[in-house]
């Protein structure tokens, strides 16, 4: 992998970033800084705010209370940033059709897209499936083919929500073993999970989140180590956080 | 003309028959070509902007859907007839007046299917666009584009409108022999001349193209399926 130069949108600063909607604080006092390196794994119970958070480092949804800035900035346009919903929604086309369609999206001269759409489909491994539709792929090569549209941003930050919930094991490898060459090749990884194995697998860090407040912050070993907070002790113990 | 059984008409390919038959198309053709272009941008519109009184809209649209087709051709003979307020167009008992009539008919139509269609779409695109950065012109052309195959059926269902009806029609253009005489009209002033032949002749040729009409819907849908998924 060709080295890359320093993003633009790192380090991204939350500085008492608070989200509610009506009465519900979706995220709450949140101060925290992502900056270049292994990935981020966000881990935490339904609703403890983890999707929130990622759409909120997106761009998608503008805090309530506070100030998100990427790179030192207030509003950065997200064409460095690319995230992956958490139930990815396949356009009505091809899978092919797919890829060109982000990279289109993305700025991406027509006469570059068929190259790198091809390119793409085969980093996900379904360069065989390019010209099917893409909803009658399977659970996995959907979501595969999500990251390649992801990917097509070319981006320094990678947001991904639950990219293996309801995979089988051979699909979750697969998209681990991509998730960890995108890490590696220099673009920083922020996921949410739900599956403890995994964050243990891929994460660099992790956060622990619990009702919309960050509870706990710490390197992957010594979170699983030796959490710091009872809370973190209690999830990991496999007990229920309510 | 009374010993002749229908179907042969049909295959014998009978001129004056075949002149109605070519008359009902373009009739119709022609209003759903009009109507779709005025009731797909329409429906666009409204399933993706929010205004004041949004939902009211909505429902008249639907309700429009229903329109009497007897209470537009009055409508519509009332505005071209010699003393309405477009009589000196003078085209009342013309085939351009029953063009008229007939995209008041389908315009509804389609612009309510199409609203339905975009909208839908627009709720499970609206997320995973924003994720990509999508604005608003390429926003409205994806949704569009993505939904070509369901637009295609509301036009169909649009023509098939057009094409069956004869309220509206019978009104406005008069029913004139070798002038404004369709296949619904035909039938209407065959049957209660008790001419049953070439009424039973012209609504097998009926049946055949709304049967058409559907099965190229129904291709329509599959094509989709197979290319879109």
């Amino acid at each position: 992998m060709s080295a890359r130069v320093p993003s633009v949108d790192l380090p991204i600063e939350f500085a008492s970033v608070s989200i509610r909607v009506g009465a519900a604080r979706l995220l709450d006092d949140i101060s925290l800084t992502i900056a270049a390196g292994p990935p981020t794994v966000l881990i935490g119970p339904n609703g403890s705010g983890k999707t929130t958070l990622l759409r909120a480092a997106m761009g998608l949804v503008a805090p309530t209370g506070g100030r998100i800035r990427w790179g030192g900035r207030d509003a950065a346009p997200p064409t460095r940033r690319a995230i992956m919903l958490q139930r990815p929604v396949m356009l009505r086309r091809s899978c092919q059709g797919n890829v060109r369609y982000a990279l289109a999206a993305a700025g991406v001269a027509s006469a570059e897209r068929q190259r790198r759409s091809g390119e793409l489909l085969r980093r996900v491994g379904l360069e065989d499936r390019a010209r099917r539709a893409a909803r009658r792929l399977s659970g996995g090569e959907q979501q595969r083919l999500a990251l390649a549209r992801a990917l097509a941003r070319n981006p320094d930050v990678l947001f991904l929500d639950e990219p293996t919930a309801s995979l089988d094991p051979a699909a979750t490898k697969a998209i681990e073993d991509i998730v960890r060459s995108v890490s590696a090749s220099g673009v920083k990884v922020v996921m949410a999970t739900h599956d403890l194995g995994e964050a243990r697998r891929l994460a660099g860090e992790i956060l622990l989140l619990h009702r919309g407040r960050l509870l706990e912050r710490a390197p992957v070993e010594g979170f699983f180590g030796s959490p710091a907070s009872e809370e973190a002790r209690r999830f990991l113990a496999g007990e229920l956080l309510v | 003309m009374e010993n002749v059984s229908a179907l042969q008409l049909v295959f014998t390919g009978d001129p004056a028959l075949y002149a109605i038959v070519r008359l009902s198309l373009l009739v119709s053709l022609s209003a759903t070509c009009f109507a779709a272009l005025l009731g797909a941008p329409i429906g666009a519109l409204i399933a993706l902007t929010r205004f004041r009184g949004r939902e009211p809209v909505i429902v008249a649209l639907n309700a429009l859907m229903g329109l009497p087709p007897v209470v537009v051709g009055l409508t519509v003979y009332l505005l071209l007839s010699r003393s309405g307020p477009l009589g000196a167009w003078g085209l009342l008992f013309t085939p351009a007046a029953m063009v008229v009539a007939q995209t008041i008919l389908v315009t509804p139509i389609i612009a309510a299917l199409t609203r339905q269609t975009i909208e839908d779409l627009w709720l499970e695109y609206r997320e995973e666009l924003a994720g990509m950065g999508v604005g608003p012109v390429r926003r409205v052309t994806t949704l569009l584009w993505d939904a070509r195959f369901s637009l295609v059926t509301a036009v169909l269902a649009g023509f098939g409108r057009a094409a069956a009806e004869v309220g509206s029609i019978i009104i406005v253009g008069g029913n004139i022999e070798g002038f404004t005489r369709t296949m619904t009209t035909a039938i209407a002033l065959e049957t209660s001349k008790g001419n049953l032949h070439l009424a039973i002749g012209l609504g097998v040729v009926l049946l055949g193209i709304v049967l058409l009409i559907n099965t190229l819907a129904w291709g329509v849908r599959r094509a989709g399926e197979r290319v879109a998924g």
